[in-house]
Parts: C-alpha cells; sequence; structure tokens
C-alpha cells in the first residue's frame, strides 16, 4: 500500500537531472589574501603621504617626506645598534615601563583581590578607586616630579598610577565570574574560602585579568612617555620633546615608531603569557565550566 | 546484576527532615516539611517550580541553613556540608583546567589535600571505569560531551564514598536518549553501592522509573502534599514505561500536580 502510493507520489515529481550546487560570489574587496591586502595599504597610505609633501599641501616643515623619515629611521636604528645615546633613551623608557608594569600588576592584583574577594573592600575601597579613576590621572604628573624629582621614579610613579586601576577592576571582575553553580560544588565538597578563592574564583578570573593587563600595556607606555615629556630626563619621551620643539620632525616619527616597537612587544608578551595559562578558554563546551 | 527486592518498610531511617520551615522575608519557601528516607532508598520529590524542592535539597545537604526544623542523618545534625553527602547539579560544573581525573578527585583534593589525591587516583580511574569513561581521564572538560561530563560529575560525587546522593536535576540539561540511559546507569550505581539517594526532578516518568517512593510537593507554602510507593520490580528498564502500571502511577501524579498547580 504504502509502497505504492509513494511511487505514485514520485511519478508525479518532475525529474531534475544534475547536482543541486550553489554557487557563492564573493565580493572582490573580500577576495584579495591578507598579505596582498595589507602591501597594497601601506603602498597606499605612502603614496598619498609623499603627494601631500611632494605637491607641498604641507609645509616640508610640518610633514617631513616618506624618504626623510626612512632615512631617519635607519639613522635612528644604527645609532640605537652601535649603543648610541638614543639606545640609552630607549633602555630608561623600557626600564621605566616594566618597572612600572610590574607594580601596577602587583598592586593592581592585591587591591583586585580586596575589593573582588571581601565586603571592606566592596564598600570602602571601591568608591575612592572610582572616585579617583575618573579624574585625569595625568594631571597628577607634576606632583608625582614635585615629590620623587626629574630621575626614572616620578616617570614610574605615573605610569604605575595610569596602568593600576584597569587592572584593580579587571581582578575584581574576575573573582565574580565563578558561577552560582561553581560556587555551591565548592561549598558542597568542604572547600574552604580560601580554597574557593584559590582553586575557584582565581583561575575562573584569570581571562579578565589578562583583559586587564593588556588596557594596562598600553597605559603604562602613555604614562611613561608623559612623564618623561613633562619631567625631562633621560627617556626616549624627553629626546621626541627636545627633537619637536627644534622642528626636527622626521626624529618625531622615527622615535615614534621605535616606541610602538616597546609597546607592541610588551602587548604580545602579556597575550603570549595569557596563551599559555589560559589553555582552556577556547571553547565553552557544555563539559566545561562555562 | 541480580534483582534485589527490598523491605523499606523494615530498613531504618537514616536521613530524618523534621518540620522543616524555610522562609526568606515574609516568603515561606518551606513549611514544616516531614520527610524520612530509609538505609538504601530512592527518594525522589517532585512539584512544580516555586515549591521549594530545590530549597529542601541544599538544606538536606547543609548548603543553606534551615529556619527552624532540622535535618538528621546517621543519627548526627547536619550542621554544614559533610563528607558522607554527594551532591550532584544539572551542571556537570568540571573545572576546565583539571583534566577528567583530576576533577574527580577534586573533593579528595579539597577535604585531605594533594597527596591524598595523588592516594586516590586509582580509585578515580576504578569509577571512570564503572561509568565508562576511562579512556577520558586525561582529557580535559572542553571535549567532552554533555553526556560525559555528567558522567565524570557522578564519579566526582562517589569518589568520597557518601552514604547518601543528593541529585538535583542531574540530567535535565541532557538530551531525551543520553537522558534514558544516564538514569539506568544511575540506577545500577545506587543499587551496586546500596545507597540512599534523594533525587529533585520536573520529569514524572524520571521519577517513577528511578524511586521507590515519590514525595509530591505544593507550593504557597512548600510542603510534602503526597507520598507514593512505587512498587514497581528491581532493577527496573525502560520497556517499564510502556507497560499499563506505569502509565497508571504517572497519569495519577500529573493530576494530582496539574490540580495543585492549575486548580484543575
Amino acid at each position: 500500500m504504502i509502497e505504492q502510493s509513494v511511487t505514485a507520489a514520485r511519478a508525479q515529481m518532475p525529474e531534475y537531472e544534475g547536482d543541486t550546487v550553489w554557487s557563492e560570489h564573493e565580493p572582490l574587496i573580500d577576495r584579495i589574501p591578507r598579505w596582498v591586502a595589507m602591501t597594497g595599504l601601506f603602498i597606499a597610505i605612502v603614496g598619498i603621504w609623499y603627494a601631500v609633501t611632494a605637491l607641498e599641501i604641507v609645509s616640508n616643515i610640518i610633514l617631513p617626506t616618506p624618504m626623510e623619515t626612512w632615512s631617519d629611521i635607519v639613522f635612528v636604528g644604527g645609532n640605537m645598534v652601535s649603543g648610541g645615546y638614543m639606545l640609552e633613551a630607549l633602555v630608561t623608557t623600557t626600564k621605566t615601563v616594566l618597572l612600572a608594569f610590574g607594580l601596577a600588576m602587583a598592586i593592581g592584583f592585591s587591591l583586585g583581590v580586596l575589593v573582588g574577594e571581601t565586603k571592606f573592600g566592596e564598600r570602602a575601597v571601591m568608591p575612592y578607586l572610582v572616585a579617583i579613576d575618573t579624574m585625569p590621572k595625568v594631571a597628577f604628573a607634576p606632583l608625582f616630579i614635585a615629590w620623587l624629582g626629574f630621575g626614572i621614579a616620578s616617570k614610574v610613579a605615573l605610569a604605575t598610577f595610569i596602568a593600576t586601576f584597569p587592572i584593580v577592576v579587571s581582578t575584581a571582575a574576575g573573582l565574580y565570574a565563578a558561577s552560582e553553580n561553581e560556587r555551591m560544588l565548592f561549598k558542597s565538597i568542604g572547600a574552604s574560602r580560601m580554597q574557593t578563592l584559590v582553586r575557584l574564583k582565581l583561575p575562573t578570573g584569570l581571562p579578565y585579568f589578562f583583559t586587564g593587563l593588556k588596557i594596562a600595556a598600553v597605559g603604562v607606555m602613555a604614562g611613561a612617555i608623559t612623564g618623561e615629556f613633562l619631567g625631562g630626563g633621560q627617556g626616549v619621551g624627553a629626546l621626541i620633546r627636545v627633537s619637536a620643539s627644534q622642528l626636527d620632525t622626521p626624529r618625531v616619527f622615527s622615535l615614534i615608531i621605535y616606541l610602538s616597537f616597546l609597546g607592541l612587544a610588551l602587548f604580545l608578551a602579556v597575550v603570549w603569557v595569557q596563551k599559555t595559562f589560559v589553555f582552556w578558554n577556547k571553547s565553552d563546551k557544555p563539559g566545561g565550566a562555562a | 546484576m541480580t534483582a534485589r527486592t527490598r523491605e523499606p518498610a523494615e530498613a531504618r531511617p537514616v536521613y530524618r527532615i523534621e518540620r522543616l520551615t524555610k522562609t526568606y522575608g515574609g516568603f515561606t519557601a518551606l513549611h514544616k516539611v516531614n520527610l524520612t528516607l530509609r538505609k538504601g532508598e530512592f527518594g525522589a520529590v517532585i512539584g512544580s517550580s516555586g515549591c521549594g524542592k530545590s530549597t529542601l535539597l541544599k538544606i538536606m545537604a547543609g548548603l543553606l541553613p534551615p529556619s527552624s526544623g532540622r535535618v538528621v542523618l546517621e543519627d548526627k545534625p547536619v550542621l554544614g556540608p559533610r563528607r558522607d553527602i554527594g551532591m550532584m547539579f544539572q551542571q556537570a560544573t568540571l573545572l576546565p583546567w583539571k583534566t577528567t581525573l583530576g576533577n574527580v578527585l577534586l573533593p579528595i583534593e579539597m577535604r585531605d589535600g594533594k597527596a591524598a589525591a595523588r592516594a586516590a587516583e586509582g580509585r578515580a580511574e576504578e569509577l571512570l571505569e564503572l561509568v565508562g569513561i576511562g579512556r577520558a581521564k586525561h582529557v580535559f572538560p572542553g571535549e567532552l560531551s554533555g553526556g560525559m561530563a555528567q558522567r565524570a560529575a557522578i564519579c566526582r560525587m562517589l569518589i568520597s564514598d557518601p552514604a547518601v546522593l543528593l541529585l538535583d536535576e542531574p540530567f535535565s540539561a541532557l538530551d531525551e536518549l543520553t537522558r534514558d540511559f544516564m538514569n539506568m546507569e544511575l540506577q545500577r550505581i545506587c543499587l551496586e553501592r546500596e545507597a540512599t539517594s534523594f533525587l529533585v526532578t520536573h520529569s514524572i516518568p524520571e521519577a517513577v522509573i528511578l524511586a521507590d517512593r515519590i514525595f509530591i510537593m505544593e507550593a504557597n507554602p512548600g510542603r510534602v502534599a503526597e507520598i507514593i510507593e512505587i512498587d514497581l520490580p528491581r532493577p527496573r528498564n525502560l520497556d517499564m514505561i510502556n507497560t499499563a502500571k506505569f502509565g497508571e502511577i504517572v497519569h495519577h501524579i500529573r493530576e494530582k500536580l496539574g490540580k495543585e498547580a492549575f486548580g484543575a
């Protein structure tokens, strides 16, 4: 019976020969391979830059040509490689940045745990942190210079000051990230408060903590350079200020390029450490404590 | 496995819940709940959402203090989480940075330290074999399916060798096929260990296939409205779901719950 009706139904269906392969067309702009796209865009930007300088739309003193800038980048690189005063400046700035980043991590993490784990921290400390965080922190630079002098200490202080807040906030947020189920589980297996903090809340909060570190890595650079602008000394920031005041714009550009390498290195270091430590945070399957 | 006939009436009571009341502000979640579980008995509590069954389970587990009344297990009052109470939740809640084996050993590690956990590895492996995921012991939870994760959670509950198992909708997040299968696994484990078990569930067939006694709860305030003895023989199997007797029991409970929830 059923077979018959199936055959009957099939007989009424129109025959279609061939496969039903769909053809999807990506727009041309999305089909450009990455390296071609990147190189092309770079050439386009440099080309526009060259055109602007060649046609003297902007004075050469304000905007140097790409060639001038390139030769200065090579010159600064040569000075650094041969151990000149610019290497010293870069070492000073690097030292400032690393010291400040380390301090910001230590202070930010401790305050973050205090705020995220204790009622006292949440009730008493957090309001003050929020209040300070809303202030323009760069405005504290003259104070730090007055207190700590023109040496590296005042720059470290300013950079630390700027970089600490994102770490505090992200650490505290991370401590809230463990789910109600996970807390209940730890309670049911008799875990102490310390065990719950160290074995559950901190590991669960690690991705948050690293997000804070990435923001801090950017902040610590800004803080160090601002400190060097305002407080002089031997860092790259002081060199930039001197070059700018001499209208040596190619030098300013090339020093910024080298600074960006430092910032990028710090950022990538954080990303690398995160990938190594938070290996589980790739997918959220039902089994995982997502 | 041999069929075991239970004599619940003669078995001694191990878990006693007496005049248990829980209030939140002005809201009474549980009102003078009395409930006794006998040694080796499988109890199930069923009721509409908001009837306080999860609250009841948490108080029984020592995770939540009652407002009044008492919980006594093996003649000792429950005043907090205890080693002889094993718990399982709706979510497997495995720690993603620990392997399956590490997750199973977590309760030992927390209570007795890392050395004790290492010493218990052999037992954890046996448990994983028992639930059929021995090969996944070095795998991280991100690679486990929902059913496998809940099996690991069963092992984590059993590693402390608890006297009672408290199950808070343990398989309700799984698909129906896996859920039926896991329920049969659970029955096998409970029979083998002669564990006293208490299940909270939304599913009437699940309660009937697993339980010796079903406690029907009513809301506002939460209380036990009726106790139903399920005298289906053990071990039970999924074919029993299609029998007339099973249908009658399910029908009776559904009517009772419907009356309670919708006044029909």
